[in-house]
C-alpha cells in the first residue's frame, strides 16, 4: 500500500446526463471514489450503470456537473484509465499477444519494452501456452482474461470494468473474481465495477453503491468489511452471506418504486 | 484428403452423367447437328481450333483481370472515402447503386463509342461492372465495427489513421473477399459482354465473346460450345483463384474460411 490511498481518485459532482428529448439517465449524481478503492455499482436495467463508467473515461460527456480522475478531465486522464467491455471485444485477426500488446502499439511503445511487458502480462493471467492462438480458438473465460491483460499493459491507475464475466458461466466467473482481487493487490489500481451479480459485488468489492432506475441516482450505499486476503472461502462465510441478503434486500426495493 | 478424392469422383460422376444425358438426347429425339453438337464433335472443335480458342480465352481473361483488379483498388478507395463520413456516404451511395442496376448491355456501345473498340475499352466494362459489389461490400465491413472496439482505440488516443488500418481495414478484408467473389463472376460476363460489341473491330483481338458471335454466324456449333466451355473454366478459375487467397488470407481467424474449410 502507499501512502496516496485514500485520497479521491475519482470525483463526480452533480454530474445529469440527459440525451435529447429523453428523460435524465442520471440525475445530481455525486459520487467520489478513492484511490486503489474497489467500487462495485449495482443495479436494475436502465439506471446509468454504463453511463457511469462512459462518462469516466471520457467517452461520453455530462449534460451538466464535472468529472475529474486523478484532478484532470477524463479526456485528459486517458493514460492512466482502462476500460473492460462486458465482450472480451478482441480483434479476431490477431493473436493473443498481438491482442495484448495493443495498446502500446496505438501509443507507439518501442518492440522491446513492448515484448517485454506482453510476456509479462501473459504469464500473470496464466495464458503463456496460448500467446500465438487466434481469439476464436479461446473459451470464453480465456477471452476474457486476454481482454483484462491488454487493460493491464498500459499500466492504468484506473480500472473501469462493465460486467465483464456477465457471459460466462459460473465456475470462470468465480475463478475470474479471484484472478481480478490478485492483480489488484499487485498492482494497486483503482476499480469502477458494473456487475448484476449481488454475490460477485460483495466478493470483489471495499464498497458498493445501489443504484435506482428513471432517473438513475444513488439509493443506497455498502461498505464492505471481509477480512483481507478474500479467498474462495469467503464466499460460505457467514459474514458474506449476511451482506449479500442485506445487498439482495436493497437491490429489491429499487424495483418496488 | 480421402474426404477430397471422394468430393471430386462425386462432382465428375455428375459431370458424366449430364455428358451421357445429353448424347442420349441427341440420340432419341434426333436434334440436328447445328442445333446441338455431339460431346465428341465439341471434343474435336476443342482439338482443331485450340489455338484461336486459347488466343480468345488469353483475351478474354486479360481483360477481365485486368478489369477486376482496377474495380478492387478503385473500390477499395471509395469505400475508404465513405468510411470516413456519414455525410459522404449519403450524398455519394446513390450513384453507387446507379453502377450496379444500369444495364451493362445498354452502356456498352457508348464506352466504345467514347473510347474506340479494342483491349482498353472492354477492360473498362469488366471495370465497371464489378465496382459497384465491391465498393458496397467493402464499405459495409468499414462501418460495421463493433462500436466498443472503437472505444477501445479512443481510449487509447487512436489517430484516424490508426482505426482506419488497425481497425475498420483490417475488419473489412471478409466483406471484401464477399465483394471480389461476386465481382470475379460479373467482371467475366462483362469483358464477354464488352467483346460482343466491340472485338470485331480488330484482327486477332477478338475475345471469346467475338468468337461466339463469329462462331453463331456461321452455324459452327460444336465450336461455339467450346467457346462457352472456355467461358465457363475462365469464371471457375477466378472463383477458385478468390476463394483460394480468401482461405489463404482468413483462415487462421475468420469463420467463413473455416467453414469452407469443413465442407
Amino acid at each position: 500500500m502507499n501512502t496516496t490511498a485514500g485520497l479521491p481518485e475519482i470525483e463526480i459532482k452533480g454530474v445529469t446526463k440527459q440525451y435529447a428529448n429523453a428523460h435524465a439517465v442520471l440525475e445530481s449524481m455525486n459520487l467520489v471514489v478513492a484511490k486503489q478503492e474497489f467500487l462495485t455499482i449495482i443495479g436494475p436495467s436502465g439506471c446509468g450503470k454504463s453511463t457511469i463508467l462512459k462518462l469516466i473515461a471520457g467517452l461520453a460527456f455530462p449534460s451538466s456537473g464535472t468529472i475529474r480522475v486523478d484532478g484532470k478531465t477524463p479526456q485528459n486522464a486517458r493514460e492512466t484509465i482502462s476500460f473492460v467491455f462486458q465482450d472480451a471485444t478482441l480483434l479476431p485477426w490477431r493473436t493473443v499477444e498481438e491482442n495484448i500488446g495493443l495498446g502500446l502499439e496505438l501509443e507507439h511503445v518501442s518492440n522491446d519494452w513492448r515484448e517485454n511487458k506482453i510476456a509479462a502480462l501473459l504469464d500473470l493471467v496464466g495464458l503463456k501456452h496460448v500467446a500465438r492462438a487466434y481469439p476464436r480458438e479461446l473459451s470464453g473465460g480465456m477471452k476474457m482474461r486476454v481482454s483484462i491483460a491488454r487493460a493491464l499493459v498500459t499500466n492504468p491507475r484506473v480500472m473501469l470494468l462493465d460486467e465483464p464475466f456477465a457471459a460466462l458461466d459460473e465456475m470462470s466467473r468465480d475463478r475470474l473474481n479471484e484472478q481480478i482481487l490478485r492483480l489488484r493487490a499487485e498492482q494497486n489500481w483503482t476499480a469502477v465495477f458494473v456487475t448484476h451479480s449481488v454475490s460477485e459485488a460483495v466478493f470483489l468489492s471495499d464498497r458498493i453503491v445501489v443504484l435506482a432506475p428513471n432517473p438513475g441516482r444513488i439509493h443506497a450505499e455498502f461498505r464492505v468489511q471481509l477480512p483481507a486476503p478474500r479467498t474462495s472461502s469467503i464466499r460460505t462465510s457467514r459474514e458474506f452471506d449476511a451482506i449479500v441478503a442485506r445487498v439482495s434486500h436493497t437491490l429489491r426495493e429499487t424495483l418496488r418504486q | 484428403m480421402k474426404r477430397h478424392v471422394i468430393t471430386a469422383l462425386n462432382a465428375f460422376a455428375v459431370f458424366a452423367a449430364l455428358v451421357a444425358l445429353w448424347q442420349i438426347i441427341l440420340w432419341v429425339f434426333h436434334v440436328p447437328r447445328f442445333m446441338l453438337p455431339s460431346p465428341w464433335a465439341v471434343v474435336r472443335a476443342v482439338g482443331a481450333r485450340f489455338p484461336s480458342l486459347v488466343n480468345a480465352l488469353a483475351i478474354t481473361a486479360e481483360e477481365s483481370a485486368g478489369g477486376l483488379v482496377a474495380s478492387i483498388a478503385v473500390g477499395v478507395l471509395v469505400a475508404l472515402l465513405f468510411a470516413q463520413s456519414r455525410w459522404v456516404r449519403k450524398m455519394l451511395y446513390p450513384y453507387t447503386l446507379l453502377l450496379q442496376t444500369v444495364p451493362i448491355i445498354a452502356i456498352a456501345p457508348l464506352i466504345l463509342m467514347w473510347m474506340g473498340a479494342g483491349i482498353p475499352a472492354v477492360t473498362f466494362i469488366a471495370f465497371i461492372i464489378s465496382l459497384a459489389p465491391i465498393i458496397a461490400n467493402t464499405t459495409a465491413g468499414l462501418i460495421s465495427v463493433d462500436e466498443n472496439l472503437v472505444h477501445l482505440f479512443l481510449m487509447h488516443n487512436a489517430s484516424r489513421s490508426q482505426l482506419l488500418f488497425k481497425l475498420r481495414l483490417p475488419h473489412a478484408v471478409p466483406d471484401l473477399f464477399v465483394g471480389i467473389r461476386i465481382a470475379s463472376g460479373i467482371a467475366v460476363i462483362g469483358a464477354i459482354t464488352g467483346e460482343l460489341f466491340a472485338g470485331s473491330s480488330r484482327v486477332g483481338e477478338g475475345g471469346l465473346g467475338y468468337s461466339i458471335l463469329y462462331a453463331s454466324s456461321q452455324l459452327q456449333t460444336d465450336y461455339l460450345f467450346a467457346l462457352v466451355l472456355a467461358a465457363t473454366v475462365l469464371g471457375f478459375s477466378f472463383l477458385f483463384l478468390v476463394m483460394f487467397l480468401e482461405w489463404y488470407f482468413l483462415h487462421r481467424w475468420h469463420e467463413s474460411a473455416r467453414a469452407q474449410e469443413a465442407e
